[in-house]
């Protein structure tokens, strides 16, 4: 005898803003008549942290000094104890986002050290000798959209030998010259990030022109904090020797769940950064690092 | 029975033929009559109403004149209806399936594609055709990211296992293969099962594998290793692009819940979430490709799932593309990317013209990256040279700028004409500009081509091209009036300094037709003269028979004068080039079929006879042994065109040497020996016409000489059947100009190989019995035999005995009455023979009426000769009177029946008892047609009115219809 359990969500793409309503059905399907002692739904919100190897030691890593912060909990019932028929039986119910006290929702986002993540867990429980059934499902908090305009922050730069830093022998770098500009650092995350960039001049062949997105992400705990910073994507934007003196877009589109608003809390942080980098033939990487703040209106 | 005694009745044709023939009454005008012109005047209106449509049709003078078939379609025929809708339907851009919504769609927007875009499909076969290559390939498909994954399992399944196991997933996941050393054809299958397995997935639900693939394919795009095989290569991929651009597409419309959107013309508020969701997942998807080639490239693929998201989707993308196309260094890449663009920008959105523009300004923007060092370093590393190189890129941009001419306005035409300009008239640029731009507006501006060429750089690419292409427009179109010459001679200066006659001819190739187009013979003579003169030395003519053949064929095309056309002295000289058998055939084939089409005047014209006798010569002399029966029929019909086509007036003579000669030439091929004698009987027969039926001394011994020709002629054929036919017809014809001893002599042969004939012959690949024809021939022999005199030294009807005995002899099929039916037909002749007066007679010929004036010895001889054929018919009926034979006894006593009836003279009571015991037996065994019988009889009837005939009606009571019980 197989009972499966499911939960669908109205909305096909999960996204939910807060004090919205999650409406949905439980669809329990079986083939005979099932007999439990209540179905109910829980609402989670949590904040999982975890430090990094790097920063802590092996073993504390593994541990998971740091505790995961709750944001949200609640629970429903969505049908009292009774009996189940057989065949396909859908519940509806109604789940209100409401968060207790002043605790904040943050938006879900997908980290290697911080994960924020939204679920909705429905439990049947069910007499002796059957086991209780349980299915989560996930679905995505997104913060509602900010009405205060952005400011516009464009930024030009310029790379070349002398605006680099960290260069160990300036002597051996070849000649060249990229200008360019990014149309905002203050991205709006539904909106790619745009920008032009022009080759003005190079010695040797560029092989490659990449944006690397990169999380910075920190964590606080009793030892201090941790700040990792990692890749999200690597988008090429040039491949092979450009034509010099020809603009070539800058787009990036910020990918879902792994880019949130920046987050500024007291126990971790969340900041976004932007790399162009330049890869010469003779395997030259020139990096230049932009940071960039997220969020969303 | 005993032996019948024949009695012919006495014939007055005069007389029959005046009771038989109607009274003529004159036809009022205005009165119907059914063999008067019908004039049909259709108003043709497109009246909706059924009633409208009866008196559209409206009759003038007939009263029966309306037309039933246009009146039954009430006005327009459903046939021109559905070609007037096809016509505006054409298939667009065949490769996707959207191709009909465009067609549909293309009514109501003036900017949708047409049918005189020429598809992408139409450029696909000749790009992988033409870009080929004998190195070694490699695919390099690196699948999924985790590297590591061999690892994990449990050490539990052993090394073995796993190994195989990993080869099972090999497509699947963490799998790196190279497969190196390909060659072309290996490439190509690998690519077409990368399809196959792309399709596979996508129908397994496995979407994530199909992206991977599709993603693996386009990232071969920006491998450049064998250069010369990147356009095919390109052709391969964005098959498989287009393939999945397709999936991806029907599959988000297939979401889209009930009632589904029109395909052609839904908006974004039609689609529903759940699709909507799913689109923007693969773009999220495809925006977070790491490599910018297959990024650019699946977008581009998917680029149509845009309308489901939002209205301005696709207008907002395809600039953006276009954009990121400049982050190409590669310029081939590039330049094949754009093309890419292009295609699915003009399938998707024709109207955004402007982004197809902006990607020819970055392509010219870009252009100095060709000649950058990258290049040249990788050219010298595999070894291209640069023509090689610079025309890979033609087929690229020749679509770019197809697209962006395509109905695009002079003054755009003429600012990117500019802005090539600009560039340093790149020659390469220069030859898509004019391949792609109207032809009309490349004509109008020929001269200004001309100087363009001449101007710019050749850097690399060569000039012959750019006159080539220049050449295909003016082709098209025509430059003005006074340009002309200038051009020609412009264009000729430069073509005629090719070195390599390869691409001297296939630039010459192009420009004949320009030549033969606007100007005299005497000019495409010259060019005529510079080609040979290129072509001749080593050789050279022997690789290019296809280019020399299409010189022909345009020169064939607009000189439809023949004579103009052998009067241009290098003509000939130019067909002599056409070495190789086949190709030589293959040209005068083309040669006699235009001048069977165009010539419309019979001719003597001795330049044209002399060359076209050497045309068909070379024809007749291409047939040997192994040459098929199609190949022989269809070279026979084009010589017998050419004989028909030719006549020397009244200098028959003349004629006949010519038939002589052309015996001589074409003594291979019986179609054409047939139609030569025929043709010197039609001469013989217009000889008696001229002369009015009285030959002179001369004209008598012209036919003579005529006949002769064909009774030497005839024995050459194979065919019994034509021998046969020939003979009787040539004897008609010597008979008819007095030709006695001629005619004879045709008969007799006729007569003499009659034995020849085989029993089955084979007709259209089938074996049949050649009974039926041989009785076809014998009855029409025997109607001629009427007329011919008996020779003064033979015996009398002494080709009638010969024939009759003949027929005795031939060994018919077993059980077959053909023999009697030669018997009962020959009576009929013999009782015309026995007429007073014959039913006809050839004018100024003595038959035998007037010989034997009725003799009556002659009379009873062939009284004696017909007893005896009616006694072998009787004897025949007798044999046939067990079990089977009867149906058949009964049909030819019926015919015997009817002959007696018509030409016996019934008065004689043992004739009419015969008759009526032929009857009888005929309606024995109840085989006989009763309808006939019933007309028979009624017939009989009808001529018992006649005074001399009354003792038919006597007759009539004694044959009885036997009702069949």
């Amino acid at each position: 005898m197989s009972v499966i359990l499911d939960i669908r969500l109205k909305r096909a793409n999960k996204v939910y803003h807060e004090a919205e309503v999650l409406a949905g059905v439980v669809v329990i399907t079986s083939k005979e008549a099932v007999q439990h002692q209540g179905i109910s739904l829980t609402m989670e919100g949590l904040v999982n942290l975890q430090l990094s190897s790097k920063s802590v030691g092996v073993f504390e890593a593994f541990y998971n000094s740091v505790k995961p912060i709750q944001l949200i909990n609640s629970n429903i019932e969505v049908a009292k104890p009774g009996k189940v028929p057989g065949g396909k039986t859908e519940i509806p119910f109604e789940f209100p986002l409401q968060v207790k006290g002043n605790k904040v929702l943050y938006e879900t986002y997908h980290g290697v050290f911080v994960n924020i993540q939204y679920t909705l867990r429905c439990d049947m429980r069910r007499p002796l000798l059957a086991k209780d059934l349980s299915k989560t499902c996930e679905f995505i908090h997104v913060l509602q959209p900010q009405k205060s305009k952005v400011q516009p922050s464009p930024v030009d730069f310029t790379i070349s030998p002398e605006t680099l830093q960290n260069v160990k022998e300036r002597n051996s770098l070849p000649k060249f010259l990229v200008r360019g500009h990014l149309d905002a650092t203050n991205c709006v995350i539904t909106q790619p990030l745009t920008g032009e960039l022009v080759v003005e001049s190079s010695e040797v062949a560029i092989k490659s022109i990449e944006l690397q997105l990169v999380r910075v992400e920190t964590c606080g705990c009793a030892e201090g904090y941790a700040r990792d910073a990692t890749e999200i994507q690597n988008i090429q934007i040039a491949e092979g020797d450009v034509c010099h003196g020809l603009p070539i877009p800058i787009y990036m589109v910020f990918p879902r769940l792994f880019t949130c608003p920046t987050l500024e809390t007291t126990n971790f942080n969340v900041e976004f950064e932007m790399n162009v980098v330049i890869v010469l033939h003779d395997d030259h990487l020139i990096t230049e690092n932009f940071p960039l703040k997220l969020c969303r209106v | 029975m005993a032996s019948v005694q024949w009695h012919a009745r006495v014939r007055k044709y005069g007389a029959e033929l005046q009771r038989c023939q109607l009274e003529a009454t004159p036809v009022e005008q205005g009165d119907y009559h059914p063999l008067k012109p019908i004039i049909v005047t259709d108003s043709r209106s497109r009246r909706g109403g059924r009633k409208g449509s009866t008196s559209s049709s409206s009759s003038s003078s007939s009263s029966v004149a309306m037309d039933p078939l246009s009146s039954m379609m009430e006005g327009t025929d459903p046939l021109s209806l559905f070609a007037a809708a096809s016509a505006s339907e054409v298939p667009t851009l065949s490769h996707s399936s959207s191709s009909v919504e465009l067609g549909r769609k293309q009514r109501e927007n003036e900017d949708e594609v047409g049918a005189d875009f020429e598809p992408w499909s139409a450029k696909r076969g000749e790009i992988l055709s033409r870009f080929t290559t004998t190195e070694k390939l490699s695919i390099n498909l690196f699948m999924g990211s985790e590297k590591n994954k061999a690892s994990s399992p449990s050490s539990a399944v052993s090394e073995k296992v796993r190994t195989r196991l990993e080869e099972l997933d090999d497509l699947e996941e963490g799998s790196q293969r190279e497969l190196l050393n390909l060659s072309q054809q290996d490439y190509v299958k690998r690519i077409e099962e990368l399809n196959q397995s792309l399709k596979e997935a996508w129908a397994s639900d496995q979407k994530v594998k199909a992206l991977k693939i599709v993603i693996q394919c386009s990232k071969l795009l920006s491998d450049t290793s064998v250069i010369q095989f990147y356009p095919s290569k390109f052709v391969l991929i964005t098959d498989i692009l287009d393939t999945f651009g397709r999936l991806v597409y029907e599959r988000i419309w297939s979401m889209c819940s009930d009632p589904r959107p029109q395909p052609d013309s839904f908006s974004v508020e039609d689609v529903n979430d759940t699709a909507k969701e799913t689109c923007l997942n693969w773009f999220f998807k495809i925006a977070s490709i790491r490599e910018l080639i297959p990024r650019l490239y699946v977008e581009a693929a998917i680029l149509k799932c845009n309308r489901f998201l939002n209205k301005t989707g696709i207008q907002e993308t395809l600039p953006r593309l276009t954009a990121m196309i400049r982050g190409i260094g590669d310029p081939l890449v590039a330049v094949y990317a754009r093309a890419y663009l292009c295609r699915v920008g003009m399938e998707v959105a024709p109207h955004l013209k402007d982004s197809l523009n902006k990607n020819f300004f970055d392509l010219l923007a870009s252009f100095r990256q060709i000649h950058s060092d990258t290049v040249q370093n990788q050219l010298v590393i595999q070894r291209v040279e640069i023509p090689v190189y610079l025309t890979l890129y033609s087929p690229a941009i020749h679509w770019i700028l197809q697209c962006v001419a395509y109905r695009a306005p002079d003054v755009l035409l003429t600012e990117m004409m500019e802005r090539c300009k600009k560039l340093g008239n790149n020659a390469l640029l220069l030859n898509s500009v004019m391949w792609a731009f109207r032809p009309e507006f490349v004509a109008a501006r020929a001269t200004d081509f001309i100087g363009m060429i001449k101007d710019c750089d050749e850097a690399g690419f060569p000039k012959h091209l750019l006159f080539g292409s220049l050449g295909r427009s003016l082709a098209c179109a025509d430059p003005a009036e006074s340009e002309r010459l200038p051009i020609l001679n412009e264009a000729w200066k430069v073509i005629t300094k090719v070195r390599s006659p390869q691409d001297y001819i296939n630039c010459a190739e192009i420009w004949v037709e320009f030549t033969c187009r606007h100007f005299t013979k005497r000019e495409v003579n010259t060019v005529l003269a510079d080609i040979i003169k290129h072509m001749t030395p080593d050789r050279a003519f022997e690789d290019a028979y296809p280019q020399l053949q299409s010189v022909m064929k345009k020169i064939l095309t607009y000189f439809h004068n023949f004579s103009v056309l052998f009067s241009m002295e290098k003509f000939l000289p130019f067909m002599d080039m056409f070495q190789k058998d086949s190709v030589r055939v293959e040209v005068c084939k083309s040669i006699m079929e235009v001048f069977i089409k165009h010539q419309q005047e019979l001719t003597r014209d001795p330049v044209i006879l002399n060359a076209l006798l050497h045309v068909c010569k070379t024809m007749h002399d291409s047939v040997n042994a192994l040459t098929v029966e199609d190949e022989k029929r269809s070279l026979a019909l084009l010589i017998n065109g050419f004989i028909r086509m030719v006549s020397f007036g009244r200098d028959f003579e003349q004629q006949l040497s010519f038939c002589v000669e052309a015996r001589a030439t074409f003594c291979n091929l019986e179609t054409v020996i047939i139609q030569l004698i025929h043709t010197v009987n039609q001469l013989a027969m217009e000889t008696k016409r001229v002369m009015g039926g009285n030959h002179s001394r001369k004209t008598a011994a012209f036919v003579r000489a005529c006949a002769a020709y064909s009774f030497i002629t005839i024995p050459s054929l194979t065919s019994i059947f034509s021998r046969l036919h020939l003979y009787l017809l040539s004897g008609q014809v010597a008979l008819a100009n007095q030709c006695l001893s001629q005619a004879d002599a045709f008969l007799k042969a006729a007569v003499s190989i009659l034995p020849e004939v085989p029993r089955t012959i084979s007709v259209e690949g089938k074996q049949r019995s050649s009974e039926a024809f041989l009785l076809d021939f014998i009855n029409s022999f025997l109607s001629t035999l009427l007329v011919v005199p008996d020779h003064p030294e033979q015996g009398v009807l002494y080709l009638v005995r010969g024939l009759l005995n003949m027929v005795q002899d031939y060994t018919w099929e077993d059980n077959s009455d053909a023999k009697v039916r030669v018997y009962i037909s020959a009576l009929p002749l013999l009782a015309a023979m026995s007429q007073e007066n014959y039913l006809y007679t050839i004018p100024k010929v003595d038959s035998n009426e007037t010989l034997y004036g009725g003799d009556p010895k002659f009379v009873a001889e062939i009284s004696r000769l017909c007893e005896t054929l009616i006694g072998q018919v009787l004897d025949h009926l007798k044999t046939l009177g067990r079990e089977e034979g009867v149906r058949r006894q009964g049909s030819i006593a019926f015919a015997l029946f009817s002959v007696l009836l018509a030409h016996g003279d019934l008065r004689n009571n043992k004739l009419n008892q015969l008759a009526v015991n032929l009857w009888n037996l005929s309606h024995k065994n109840g085989y006989c047609d009763t309808r006939t019988s019933v007309r028979t009889l009624e017939h009989i009837k009808q001529q018992a009115q006649q005074p001399e005939l009354s003792h038919l009606s006597d007759m009539l009571l004694r044959l009885s219809l036997q009702s069949r019980a």
